[in-house]
């Protein structure tokens, strides 16, 4: 399980929650995104309230402000930044939020400000605010500072009054026409517990310490001077043509934040990132977004309309990074992002006693690993979750129903009735092996005859492996049975002599991949687009779809070469392809990895409708599963080997994929048949159960497919029934019902006999047991 | 007709085995190491307890589902 440290790194790497740039840039950090969203509202008083709660004076600052955030505005990237100084003035004119500040009960302490400038003025306000008695000392007559230095018609003096009268509402003390002198500062210090200069580019330097260019010296984090107590900023640290209005707004804002400290006692350091003007690192995709050109003022003088307003703002993209969420369903699913995500998933873990509200969250990504692909930081979801289930199985608070039926299914494939290992007829060892899978087993039994019988003509001595690579039960969390099934299928694959081995599905090829190393792999598509193979290979010719999208299976993510071979062989067959604009290293799962399909089959579902939505073209894919899910929700799709061994594609194309009963049966009758056909060997016997015969109409099916109850659990307990006696009869219907409990899970049958056979009429399942049930 | 549906039910089940009616007796269910009492049609004699396709497909898949995330 992660440890507290792991989950704070694993937080940081998502950077959703990263200010947008425009902010980040902001040397007061304006809540830009807010005051944007009221504003294309046509809220000016919300606005004006967001706006507030970083900037007392929006009407002086948005006449004046240099904007540092439009030179790193993404609107800029598509069309022109954003005027947000335009539209603080904007709220300023229309929005009528006058509301006093509230301010701390008083502490008892005072300071002194020397000078009534904007950075003055921001450490006496926000000092104020904080409870502490603070009088500014100004030269001249009034307040303001450079203010004073624009143009009327840029900055008119009443706005300049209007607003900075907030100081005084905060109880600020103003002294007018109070110069401080060099020798006047030592007479402050000792009446006030603090000071701060604020005296602009007056050259008064205090006999403070100074830096290389004689101006005062101060710690650039802090403000704090030389002497104890003492902090100066704004215009004093920075020439003429440095002056920016919002700096010296924040140099004071930063001071006040210092001076709190000092008072406090506490440290003046600590925890002071993100002060002042940063990069952020926010990802914001403008990829897509249409260009919009900034909206013109119809009287430039009198700045922005209401209306002009909410048209200007409404052109803020309201950055975000949300790469992720964008192309995932199950992220988008549950409405947040992997930040929150990752706290959500370390507090389940976390839960001793009581229900654990995250588990079925847990439970349902696909691991696909899509997440990683498009993260700006490649922050991969299906790791941390993959983990987080391990943990839950180790703790053993993993419900137990969430995988059960999968691992079942797993079980069976690596039972004898599957499993085979076979050098080929005659040789003692394996040049090559062919490793099918259970899917494709399951889905077209034939075409694994049809390859291994082209494999054998053209490698020679090329042996068979059927079983299950065990991948359900390393996406359950199962290390115990993952561990146990690569264990024997090795042992399996030593007796063949360790051979080069030909694999048709992409999840086993990654099992062995990432388990298995010593292991040489190669992909059935990359056979066959060697040199010599596909010109012999014969191709289906019927109803062949003019263009097709590749659709490759999310373990083939990175998987370049195998991509590749994919697509060369496409072509060589004369298709032309139409690539998904979410393909290779993009590429979407079909809902089967990470068995989301089981564990929650809606999301599931809106993962599929989501992936086969995205062209109009017969999707062709080259795993048996991604292909059978989607033609399942009515999808034309194709495997590869439909195009190589099928007949007519049209038919191929809409075929339903066999249900999970019949992908058992086609199992056990591969083995049966290859057993038979190359190696001239019967089958050992079967179990007492499956001579039960069964009649089960098309709709009683269909129901048995989505309760995931197999043919074999219903031979299960007719067997049972009819060997003990063990069952009711409905007099009203006249049929039987019997139940029996191989395992965890109970099901009952509801039947009646017809000659040698039986016919199901209804079938349910449920794991609670009854306790002292009737004895047999 | 006018006769209440569980006791309708109750005569519709035979035990085959025993060849005796089923008849409603409170049996435990049990789950994940919780055990609960319910009522149910049970035979007399041997003990063969009948669960009914709404009661499983219901009420004990959520009792199920919040056990085991519990």
């Amino acid at each position: 399980m992660l440890t507290q440290s792991e989950l704070h790194q694993l937080e940081d790497k998502c950077i959703q929650e990263c200010a947008p740039a425009c902010a980040a840039a902001c040397p007061i950090h304006v809540d830009v995104r807010t005051v944007m969203a009221e504003i294309s509202r046509g809220d000016f008083c919300a606005a004006l309230k967001g706006l507030k709660k970083a900037l007392p004076y929006p009407g002086i600052i948005g006449r004046i402000c240099p904007q540092p955030c439009g030179a790193v505005c993404k609107r800029g990237e598509v069309g022109d930044a954003i005027s947000l100084a335009a539209l603080e003035r904007a709220c300023a004119d229309w929005g009528d939020f006058t509301e006093t500040p509230r301010v701390l009960p008083k502490r008892g302490k005072r300071v002194a400000i020397v000078g009534g400038g904007l950075s003055g003025l921001t450490a006496a306000f926000d000092l104020a605010r904080k409870g502490y008695g603070a009088v500014i000392y100004e030269a001249v007559d009034c307040l303001g500072g450079s203010l004073w230095s624009f143009p009327e018609q840029v900055l008119p003096p009443h706005i300049i009054h209007g607003e900075l009268a907030i100081v005084a509402q905060v109880g600020v003390q103003v002294r007018l026409n109070v110069p401080v002198h060099h020798d006047g500062l030592a007479g402050l210090r000792s009446e006030f517990d603090a000071v701060y200069l604020a005296i602009g580019a007056s050259g008064e330097t205090f006999d403070l310490a100074l830096n290389e260019q004689g101006r005062i010296y101060i710690d650039p984090a802090t403000f704090a001077t030389s002497q104890d107590g003492i902090f100066a900023g704004g215009s004093l640290l920075r020439s003429v043509a440095e002056w920016s209005p919002i700096q010296s707004v924040s140099d004071g804002r930063r001071a006040a934040i210092s001076i709190d400290r000092y008072l406090q006692k506490a440290s003046l350091t600590a925890s002071r990132i993100n002060e002042g003007a940063y990069l952020t690192r926010l990802y914001t995709n403008t990829q897509g977004v249409a260009p919009l050109p900034r909206v013109q003022m119809a009287s430039p003088a009198g700045g922005y309309s209401r209306e002009e307003a909410s048209q200007e703002a409404k052109r803020c993209l309201l950055c975000e990074c949300m790469e992720c969420v964008k192309v995932c369903e199950y992220l988008a699913h549950y409405g947040s992002y992997p930040k929150k995500y990752a706290r959500e998933i370390f507090n389940n873990l976390s839960i001793v006693m009581g229900a654990r509200p995250g588990n079925l969250f847990t439970n349902s990504c696909s691991l696909c690993g899509l997440c990683g692909a498009v993260c700006p930081t490649g922050l991969d979801m299906g790791a941390v979750v993959k983990d987080a289930r391990r943990t839950m199985v180790k703790q053993k608070r993993m419900p137990p129903s969430a995988h059960e039926f999968a691992l079942r299914d797993m079980q069976f494939s690596n039972s004898d009735k599957f499993t085979l290992t076979r050098n080929p007829p005659g040789a003692a060892r394996s040049e090559y092996v062919f490793f099918p899978g259970c899917q494709l087993a399951g889905s077209s039994p034939s075409y694994v005859e049809r390859v291994y019988g082209d494999l054998r003509e053209k490698l020679g001595d090329v042996g068979l492996m059927l079983g299950c690579c065990g991948a359900p039960a390393d996406w359950a969390g199962r290390v115990d049975l993952f561990q146990s099934a690569l264990a024997s299928w090795q042992s399996q694959y030593g007796q063949l002599g360790t051979p080069r081995v030909i694999v048709a599905c992409s999840s086993c090829y990654q099992v062995f991949k990432a388990n298995l190393p010593g292991v040489d792999l190669i992909s059935l598509w990359e056979l066959y687009d060697t040199p010599g193979w596909l010109d012999t290979l014969p191709a289906a010719v019927g109803g062949r779809p003019s263009a097709v999208s590749v659709h490759d299976p999310c373990t083939t993510r990175h998987e370049s070469g195998i991509q590749d071979s994919v697509r060369k062989i496409l072509r060589r067959m004369g298709y032309q392809i139409e690539e998904l604009p979410l393909s290779r290293e993009k590429t979407e799962c079909c809902s089967y990895g990470g068995l989301m399909w089981l564990a929650n089959r809606d999301l599931a579902q809106a993962a599929v409708r989501r992936r086969i939505a995205e062209s109009q073209a017969d999707y062709v894919t080259y795993c048996a599963v991604c292909r059978d899910f989607f033609a399942a929700h009515g999808k034309r799709a194709l495997h590869l080997l439909d195009l190589i061994y099928g007949r007519d594609l049209n038919e191929l194309a809409e075929r339903r994929s066999p249900g999970y009963s019949s992908r058992h049966e086609n199992r056990v009758r591969l083995k049966r048949k290859l057993l038979k056909d190359v190696w001239g060997e019967d089958m050992d016997g079967q179990s007492s159960y499956e001579d039960i015969r069964l009649i089960i109409a098309a709709d009683v099916q269909e129901r048995l497919e989505q309760r995931l109850i197999l043919v074999e659990d219903i031979q299960k307990v007719i067997e049972f029934a009819e060997r003990t006696g063990s069952k009711l009869l409905n007099r009203a219907t006249g049929r039987w019902l019997a139940r029996h409990r191989p395992d965890n899970v109970t099901y009952w049958v509801e039947y009646t006999p017809q000659g040698d056979a039986f016919v199901v009429h209804n079938a349910y399942s449920h794991r609670m047991e009854i306790v002292e049930d009737a004895k047999i | 007709m006018n006769e209440p549906t569980g006791q309708a039910q109750q005569t519709e089940w035979m035990c085959v085995k025993c060849g005796l009616p089923l008849e409603s007796a409170q049996v435990k269910v049990a789950y994940l190491g919780n055990a609960y009492p319910v009522k149910l049609l049970k035979c007399p004699k041997c003990g063969l307890v009948l669960v009914p396709e709404e009661l499983a497909l219901g009420k004990m898949v959520e009792v199920e589902k919040t056990l085991e995330d519990k």
